[in-house]
């Protein structure tokens, strides 16, 4: 029935001819629009309710920019690249947190944190281990304000491994601190875009130090974080490298975020061909899961771990919701990639979130507002797509990401695919998923 | 659900609140024993049913006299309405839509 009404509309009697039943059809098509698989022709639309969740909304992320200054010159980096947002060379921000605006901040998260049992706090950069002092000090203050508080603290990490160090490895696999690389792939890849101030690539650096963090680092996953840009879109080649040659357990691939006529922006052709290649790994990663193997393509993963649970989204991601970042100064942004704009404060770790710039950001980003979204059914995975994509692209938070709509309705399309698939042949597979304490969001 | 299967978490959660029929005012031998939701009934939360934000019943959610035919044919309950099966059955023929035609209906004596 749903192959016919597919190609164009049917009427009832149309379809009757083909079930006969006549209490057959109407129980079949009663139960397709119940799951709206169906509906009349020219309906009156539904309108979709927009409900601002209540504040104050617990906070469950917090990723700490440390520093705002990094020891690599990732041409395409949203941070120093042509599209920054914030002057981190001439700016009011300090270069560096000092240790009393983290403990702030560390007091702030705990605060906003609510009835929340656990509080993820997520260092990020610039170049996160050029303050490791900072972040070594920080942990110890808020395991013990969180002890004081009855509250677990997790903290994670992102950074270019340039800085790894025996004694820095030894301390993150002590404190169980989730680390993410940030690598792009085999030597040819990685040193195109991720190289030091003199132009020199960084692979030669970063490999066995990466290897010696895995090899020490046991207590949690580590997972390595691509930028995929035109020049550099091999995503098997790369997936295979990191997780075979360098031993990664998790890859996971994001498109740069760039205005579009850089040269490493990614075109729209780009995005089939990232599409096709995405498609090529997911379904190893289906034949992995259904027999029970590992296989480290979180992409995937992520996109069926929401569409078991059913997540529908009026908020792209839990930016200015449950996650904020902290800017070097300690003034609270939307997330980490607006820290330190003015334009996109929530507040300070002194004086807390300021609630009505909150509820307006939430008023005028819900998916309600977003017309554009109001007819795509990947909208509620999607949402319109990242903040900083939109505000790189088209100047405004505001926007939907109208230039990859095509990628995000294929990769959806492909992981329902999956979804079902895992489901039939191997739905122990997804118990996994049956967790239901808050998660951090993952920071990239 | 006879021909789709709830296959994701918030599937098989929706499936499990609704498969126990709950509350059912009227239930006739006969009719399937499916649960019955009459639309604006107290089971179902929907805000703006008895007094609007000013207090008033201008700006309802849905039309009052919505109440009439929700108590009358799914509950007969709370509200008194002639006997339909048996003295009155005809009572609200000219009522096409409550709504634009709630005048029209037929005043009944006993």
């Amino acid at each position: 029935m749903l192959q016919s009404v597919s190609t164009r509309p049917h009427t009832r009697d149309e379809l009757s001819a083909a079930v006969g039943d006549a209490a057959e059809l109407d129980a079949t098509l009663a139960e397709l629009a119940r799951v709206r698989a169906i509906g009349e022709l020219d309906a009156p639309e539904v309108p979709q309710p927009k409900i601002i969740p209540l504040a104050p909304f617990p906070l469950t992320t917090m990723v700490l920019n440390v520093t705002n200054q990094c020891n690599l010159s990732c041409e395409y980096c949203y941070e120093y690249g042509e599209d920054k947002i914030v002057d981190t060379e001439n700016g009011k921000q300090p270069k560096f947190m000092s240790e009393e605006t983290a403990r702030q901040s560390v007091d702030f998260m705990l605060r906003e944190s609510g009835s929340n049992k656990v509080a993820h706090v997520t260092f990020f950069g610039g170049e996160t281990l050029l303050n490791f002092p900072v972040l070594k000090k920080t942990i110890a203050y808020a395991r013990a304000r969180g002890a004081e508080l009855g509250k677990e603290v997790d903290f994670s990490l992102t950074t270019n491994a340039t800085l790894l160090k025996p004694d820095i490895i030894e301390f993150l696999a002590d404190e169980r601190v989730g680390v993410t690389i940030s690598i792009d792939g085999p030597k040819d890849v990685q040193d195109k875009f991720r190289v030091f101030h003199n132009g020199t690539g960084s692979y030669d650096i970063v490999a066995p130090k990466i290897k010696e963090l895995l090899k020490r680092h046991r207590s949690r996953p580590i997972g390595a974080r691509v930028t995929l840009t035109s020049g550099t879109m091999d995503v098997k080649r790369i997936y295979q490298h990191l997780t075979e040659e360098i031993g990664f357990w998790e890859v996971g691939f994001a498109p740069v975020t760039t205005s579009p006529n850089r040269k490493h922006a990614i075109s729209e052709s780009g995005y089939d061909e990232m599409l096709g290649q995405f498609r090529d790994l997911a379904y190893d990663f289906l034949e992995a899961s259904v027999a029970n193997r590992h296989h480290g393509f979180s992409n995937v993963k992520e996109t069926i771990e929401e569409l078991h649970k059913g997540v529908s989204k009026a908020f792209p991601c839990g930016a200015g919701l449950g996650l904020l970042g902290v800017a070097t100064d300690g003034d609270v942004a939307l997330c980490h990639r607006f820290a330190g704009s003015d334009s996109h404060k929530f507040g300070t770790v002194r004086d807390g979130i300021d609630r009505d710039a909150q509820h307006a950001f939430l008023q005028a980003h819900h998916i309600a507002n977003k017309t554009d979204c109001s007819v795509c059914w990947a909208r509620p995975l999607c949402s319109g797509g990242c903040y900083h994509e939109a505000h790189t692209r088209y100047g405004e938070t505001t926007h939907p990401n109208l230039h990859y709509c095509d990628w995000i309705r294929g990769w959806t399309d492909v992981c329902l695919r999956i979804y079902g698939e895992l489901s039939e042949r191997n739905p122990g597979f997804l118990t996994q998923f049956d967790r239901d304490e808050a998660e951090a969001e993952k920071v990239s | 659900m006879k021909h789709l299967k709830s296959v994701n978490r918030k599937a098989v959660r929706v499936e499990k609140a609704t498969e126990q029929p709950d509350v059912v005012a009227l239930q006739r031998t006969g009719l399937p024993q499916t649960p019955h939701f009459p639309i604006g009934c107290s089971l179902v939360f929907s805000p703006g049913w008895e007094a609007d934000r000013t207090g008033g019943t201008a700006g309802l959610c849905q039309p009052v006299e919505r109440d009439l035919f929700d108590c009358h044919i799914g509950c007969y309950w709370p509200a008194q309405v002639p006997d339909q099966l048996n003295h009155a059955p005809d009572w609200t023929a000219k009522c096409a839509a409550a709504q634009k035609d709630w005048r029209k209906i037929d005043l009944i004596f006993p």
